[in-house]
């Protein structure tokens, strides 16, 4: 499998600094009689990543990190309160993004069949000349996904989560789009379809040379699927590397206790340390280091400052002073 | 179909078996299915079918026409029902003041009542779809302003709305032209508050569909906002919808006799079953009784009938009761 490097070909998405923030005050009359203030939830603050062309980055935290509102910013379903998404040019014009949502019960509606379903953008798109090129190029997407062109005859009702997320990546594919946004696309299914669907994606990228972003807190799953991996924490990123680093070598400390989550079937009495605390509201995170009440390496400066995303030697990022402090003096006699 | 599916060879182009007629597939359906065991919905849907029928054929029916002053003869004026002492057969339910046969004056009257009911309750539909799927899909300010409209307006009773608007119209149109718009004037001043309805069960469906993914799908694909709330949203309301507007429909008919029994609906030339009941409540007392209570009943079975298959349909598409 070719791992293609993030820094020598071109980036096909750079963000850069994106945030989002929602205002989730009480309304106006609370605020004026009670005195409540105003409060403001930074789902996203201050994020920045590049994605290679044909490669899968995933993005990887616990509910509530902000890691499909960097989803739906992707696609365009929220609107960035700072910070810029920019795209390289797509093979005709304008890049096509799509996304494949987390509930397949939720994602098609369940009134149309789902040959109109796949067809749908292909006729809002105009991508074919007319209707029997159409139903052609939906039998041909059907066949592609794995399921036969007689299924689009039928309602989405008929079938099971793992066949509705093909139909998804289906109409996702029939925009003709090269990127492709995954939130959580397997988090509803079986665990044996997962390996399914998940593999499907794997063949289509190679295929096509998609482009994706995959969100998940399922790290196994984003262990097979990713070039890179991001780790994010209270809506910032506390770590990204490529996927052999970051599973080989977790340096962040909130990166070691995910990974010590994952359950091991070589050692499954190894000691494991038992993930401490509960993530903290992000309406009022704590100071410094959002990560420091649960951190068994937090020291004073911690609490202070926040520490910044910095580039190793090795092409990873990290964001955490400990280990920063530890590599740099590890680094000096050497 | 699934079998059919399983056993066809694998070409794409095997042609899908024929769909049985729209008559048949309507035969066959649940909906039928649910009428034919409802015996009061079907006698309900009958009587409606039976009372559309005569006023769409009035004119073959009646014995004159009640708007044709030279047809009428004061000598036949007050003549009880055929039944009774002095009846005549050609008034078979007896005749007005003015000669008019009740039984034409009704079949007649019938046909404004039901028509005017049919465009309120169309006019305040479209009104009522209109609002609730932009108020619904754009949220926010729009929302708000919309629905406190909406809100203002059924904080009014719809009858003061009605007479409000009436007074309006006729103030603004000339004098001559006020009979001829009068039933126009009646539909517009009825949909003024019967539109809130559709507007909330509209609203209020959209606001849940707009956030599920298959619409966000939709809007990432590029799908116009209106080929959204039409295509996606809209087929969601529709069957809540379709039972307020044939409940509403009895609702119309009967506002508009009240409008036309205060005096300020249809003109007594041209008489909706509402001015039939006003003319002829003027007589109950000196021992015509027949000039108002044919037309009040024939008003009662029409708005029954309405209300008992708005009924049947409400439980006969609430697929928990099924």
């Amino acid at each position: 499998m070719p791992r293609n490097n993030a820094a020598t070909a071109a980036p096909l998405l750079e963000v850069e600094d994106l945030a989002c923030w929602f205002d989730i005050s009480p309304p106006l009359m609370e605020r004026m009689l009670e005195g409540k203030p105003r409060q403001i939830l930074k789902a996203v603050d201050g994020v920045s990543f590049s994605v290679a062309r044909g490669t899968t980055l995933s993005i990887v935290g616990e509910s509530g990190c902000g890691k499909s509102t960097i989803a739906r910013l992707l696609v365009g379903l929220h609107k960035p309160t700072r910070g810029s998404i920019r795209f390289s040019q797509g093979a005709h014009g304008a890049l096509r993004v799509q996304m494949i949502f987390q509930d397949p019960y939720a994602s098609l509606n369940p009134r149309w069949r789902v040959g109109d379903i796949v067809a749908e953008p292909i006729r809002t798109l105009k991508l074919r000349p007319d209707e029997a090129a159409t139903r052609r190029r939906v039998d041909e997407l059907l066949s592609l996904v794995g399921l036969s062109p007689a299924d689009g005859r039928k309602y989405p009702h008929e079938f099971s989560g793992g066949q509705r997320q093909r139909i998804s990546i289906a109409r996702a594919l029939a925009t003709e789009a090269e990127f492709l946004v995954c939130d959580e696309p397997t988090s509803a299914l079986d665990v044996s379809v997962q390996a399914q669907i998940l593999n499907l994606m794997r063949d289509l990228q190679r295929k096509f040379g998609l482009t994706y972003v995959f969100i998940s807190h399922n790290l196994s799953v984003v262990r097979h699927m990713s070039e890179r991996v991001a780790v994010m924490y209270l809506g910032r990123l506390v770590e990204e590397a490529a996927a052999e680093t970051l599973f080989a070598d977790p340096r962040h400390p909130y990166t070691r206790l995910l990974l010590d989550t994952i359950p091991d079937l070589e050692a499954p009495n190894r000691h494991r340390q038992p993930m401490g605390g509960e993530v903290p509201s992000p309406i009022a995170p704590p100071p410094g280091c959002t990560f420091h009440p649960r951190c068994p390496l937090v020291r004073e400066a911690c609490r202070k400052g926040r520490p910044d995303l910095r580039l190793m030697p090795d092409g990873a990022r990290l964001a955490c002073i400990a280990t920063q402090e530890a590599e740099a003096r590890l680094a000096v006699p050497a | 179909m699934e079998v059919d599916a399983m056993t066809a060879p694998p070409t794409p182009a095997a042609t899908p078996p024929a769909r049985p007629g729209l008559l048949a597939r309507l035969a066959d359906s649940d909906l039928c299915w649910s009428l034919h065991r409802s015996p009061l919905a079907l006698a309900a849907g009958l009587v409606l079918i039976l009372v559309s029928l005569a006023a769409l054929f009035a004119p073959l029916l009646a014995t004159q026409n009640p708007y044709d002053l030279a047809q009428l003869d004061l000598t036949n004026a007050e003549l009880p029902p055929m039944w009774l002492e002095d009846g005549q057969a050609a008034y078979a339910l007896g005749s007005d003041n003015q000669g008019r046969d009740v039984y034409s004056a009704i079949l007649y009257g019938s046909r404004i009542s039901l028509v005017i009911g049919a465009a309120t309750v169309a006019l305040s539909l479209a009104i009522g779809l209109i609002v609730g799927l932009s108020a619904g899909y754009s949220g926010g300010w729009v929302d708000n302003l919309l629905m406190r409209i909406g809100d203002t307006l059924l904080s009014i009773p719809t009858i003061l709305v009605a007479i409000l608007v009436t007074a309006v119209f006729r103030q603004l149109l000339p004098p001559g032209l006020r009979e001829a718009f009068s039933a126009i004037i009646l539909v517009v001043a009825i949909s003024m508050t019967n539109w809130v309805q559709y507007a909330r069960t509209v609203r209020a469906s959209t606001l849940v569909e707009r956030r599920k993914e298959y619409v966000q799908a939709a809007r990432l694909i590029g799908v116009r906002p209106l080929r959204i709330m039409i295509g996606h949203i809209l087929p969601n309301p529709l069957t809540p919808v379709l039972v307020t507007a044939t409940l509403n429909l009895g609702l119309a008919i009967l506002i508009e006799a009240t409008l036309s029994f205060l005096g300020i609906g249809m003109p007594p030339t041209e008489p909706s079953l509402g001015t039939l009941i006003r003319i002829g409540n003027q007589y109950l007392f000196s021992g015509q009784w027949w000039v108002v209570v044919f037309p009040a009943a024939y008003l009662s079975l029409i708005v029954l009938a309405v209300n008992l298959l708005g009924d049947w349909l409400r439980d006969a598409l609430n697929p928990k009761l099924r």
